[in-house]
């Protein structure tokens, strides 16, 4: 996996283009994350590095936690996560990683956790069809039949029922960037990201798999 | 910055400061720029407008009227760079935010009064 960076969703609008276009852009407000730990081969089995985000007040960081962060000398900060390389002889403990890395028109994957929905019924959940709301008919959003009767004798499992939805981590793939803020630490992407404004997302140069 | 405040200057920056306050019920006359092939040239669009939409960089006007007994609406995005101009023609008298009921009106019934407390 490659370097990404750690960010906040901000919100979305518009840019204009140099044809006059209208572009929908979600803005990002990204690093700069400080590099936290230099994982080797020797120490820790692989090679990796491993970059924080995020301001936190002392107090509430644990003192383990607090002490990991003072080897790299960086601010007290919320979130860490890893990135795994080959070749980590580039980068240095304390150094940090921007928005700098990117450029525009770059293709980019941003992950993060969609808008939780809570317990959510078939509708809106596996999009089924609604019954009939009158006319005698109680079947209005109910799920209809759950499988064959004796034989299997139960419901199979992966059945499609109501229950918790959202909240779990989705990456949107191959997104443009489409500009760049090194002052402010902004990013401009193009179209959609998970999440409402002020949810954490991870950003990482695109993972193209074979040809395109 | 706040994370509002951040997309407002963001926004501010394609903002066009020339433009006319334009109300519901308004007549303007929308400079449209066209491309054809590697000329462009101004296109004048002229209607009553009946509905205001969003604010800030993505607002937009939709502008009505009747062309060869056909009712033609555009949206127009105020704030793009294809839109050279708009300027108000006439101020409307109207008691509605959106004057959907004009498309079903034809004639002297779709007309609309003038108001003279508003300056063009």
């Amino acid at each position: 996996m490659s370097v990404g960076i750690l960010g906040t969703k901000l919100g979305m609008t518009q840019v204009f283009d140099e044809l006059g276009r209208a572009i929908p852009v979600t803005v990002i407000q990204a690093g700069p994350c400080p590099i936290t730990q230099i994982k080797t081969k020797e120490t820790d089995g692989y090679t990796a590095i491993q970059y924080a985000y995020g301001d936190i007040k002392v107090k509430n960081l644990s003192k383990p936690e607090l002490g990991h962060l003072k080897k790299s000398e960086s601010a007290p900060l919320r979130h860490l996560t890893e990135a795994r390389l080959q070749d980590v002889s580039e980068y240095q403990l304390g150094q940090a990683l921007t928005v700098e890395q990117f450029s525009v028109g770059q293709l980019i994957d941003v992950a993060g956790h969609t808008i939780g929905r809570g317990f959510s019924g078939y509708q809106k959940r596996h999009n089924f069809a609604r019954g009939p709301m009158t006319h005698g008919s109680k079947n209005h959003r109910e799920p209809g039949s759950t499988g064959a009767g004796t034989t299997p004798g139960r419901v199979y499992p992966g059945k499609k029922m109501a229950g918790h939805y959202g909240d779990e981590q989705v990456t949107i793939k191959r997104l443009h960037i489409i500009r760049l803020d090194t002052e402010r630490n902004l990013i401009l992407v193009k179209g959609a990201v998970p999440g409402k404004p002020g949810a954490l997302l991870k950003i990482v140069p695109t993972n193209s798999v074979g040809k395109r | 910055m706040k994370a509002q405040e951040i997309i407002r200057s963001i926004e501010a920056e394609q903002m066009k400061s020339d433009l006319p306050v334009v109300h519901v019920g308004d007549t303007v006359r929308v400079g449209v720029k066209i491309r054809e092939g590697e000329k462009e040239r101004t296109q004048p669009y002229e209607g009553v407008v009946i509905a205001k939409r969003s604010a800030g960089v993505t607002q937009n006007i939709t502008v009505r009227r009747v062309f060869q007994n056909v009712g033609v609406e555009r949206v127009f995005l105020i704030h793009s760079p294809r839109i050279e101009s708009v300027t108000v023609l006439r101020r409307g008298k109207v008691r509605r935010a959106k004057l959907f009921y004009l498309r079903q009106r034809t004639g002297k019934s779709a007309r609309l009064k003038q108001r003279f407390d508003r300056e063009i």
